[in-house]
């Protein structure tokens, strides 16, 4: 079994492990670190395709940003020991049952049906081909959806800190 | 490719991944950790892209680029949910889904 097989197995078993643990576990702070965990193995899995950049964007934006994020709200809007109740019984079957009858389906689907491997030249991606390909405006160039998304970032940004601003008039009753 | 691990093996771990994401949407209750589910599922369409870009079109990039994508608008689908989520916090003192009605009708 070479390393690369090795690394594989162990970063599938920590991805799966603990994202059942953090969809289950009844304290917020651990399911949001499980959930740093889940996304730090992904990082894994990208390094292990030799997408490097792509795991350092999960890294920085994804574990560093995000996650940061979601801890920052639980610690604004819960009590650092608080449990949350048993799910009622209803929707405990519901979603195993639709996540069992939903990944039985894809996964039939994706055992049967046959994934011609490509045996291509591998493109290198280092940073000069990202860079090049993401402004360029020709046939594969991303520079519209990049242009598009820097206005969306932006919309997002002024749109957090007007829903999130504490309204004045309200300060003084409370 | 990678010697030795089939393109399935990588496919069936992100859609148990996609599927637990699912799975905790159904069953909590709170805001902020149906947040957390639907970034798992991002997550896993995310390995899916790259792993069909690495495997099947190595010599492309088109799928390196969407999962790019993808990390940048579910940052800022984050930020704008949190941002919600601590306003309703504000108004109602508690963040579970079943008080989240106001608007409703």
């Amino acid at each position: 079994m070479s390393l690369s097989v090795f690394m594989f197995y162990m970063l599938s078993g920590i991805i799966l492990t603990f994202s059942v643990l953090s969809i289950t576990t009844r304290r917020i702070l651990r399911a949001a670190v499980y959930l740093l965990i889940v996304l730090i193995a992904t990082s894994g899995f990208y390094f292990l395709l030799n997408y490097e950049f792509m795991a350092a964007v999960q890294l920085t934006l994804y574990a560093g940003g995000i996650v940061v994020l979601i801890i920052f709200s639980i610690l604004l809007t819960h009590h650092i020991s608080h449990r949350f109740n048993r799910p009622n019984l209803v929707n405990l079957l519901m979603g195993i049952g639709v996540a069992v009858i939903g990944s039985g389906l894809v996964l039939t689907t994706l055992l049967t049906h046959p994934f011609m491997a490509n045996n291509a030249p591998v493109l290198s991606v280092d940073m000069t081909a990202i860079g090049n390909q993401l402004l360029s405006t020709d046939k594969n160039g991303y520079v519209l959806p990049f242009e598009l998304i820097s206005i969306l970032l932006l919309a997002s940004m002024i749109a957090a800190i007007i829903v999130a601003k504490k309204d004045k008039n309200k300060n003084s009753e409370i | 490719m990678i010697e030795g691990i089939a393109i399935e093996h990588f496919l069936v771990v992100s859609t148990l991944m996609f599927f637990t994401g699912i799975c905790g949407f159904i069953i909590r209750r709170n805001l902020i950790t149906m947040l957390m589910s639907v970034e798992l599922i991002l997550n896993s369409v995310n390995i899916n892209f790259l792993v069909f870009n690495r495997y099947l079109y190595p010599d492309q990039l088109q799928g390196h680029f969407f999962s790019l994508f993808i990390v940048g608008i579910a940052a800022a689908e984050a930020s704008v949910a949190i941002a919600l989520i601590i306003n309703i916090y504000r108004n109602l003192q508690n963040i579970d889904v079943e008080n989240v009605s106001e608007m409703k009708y």
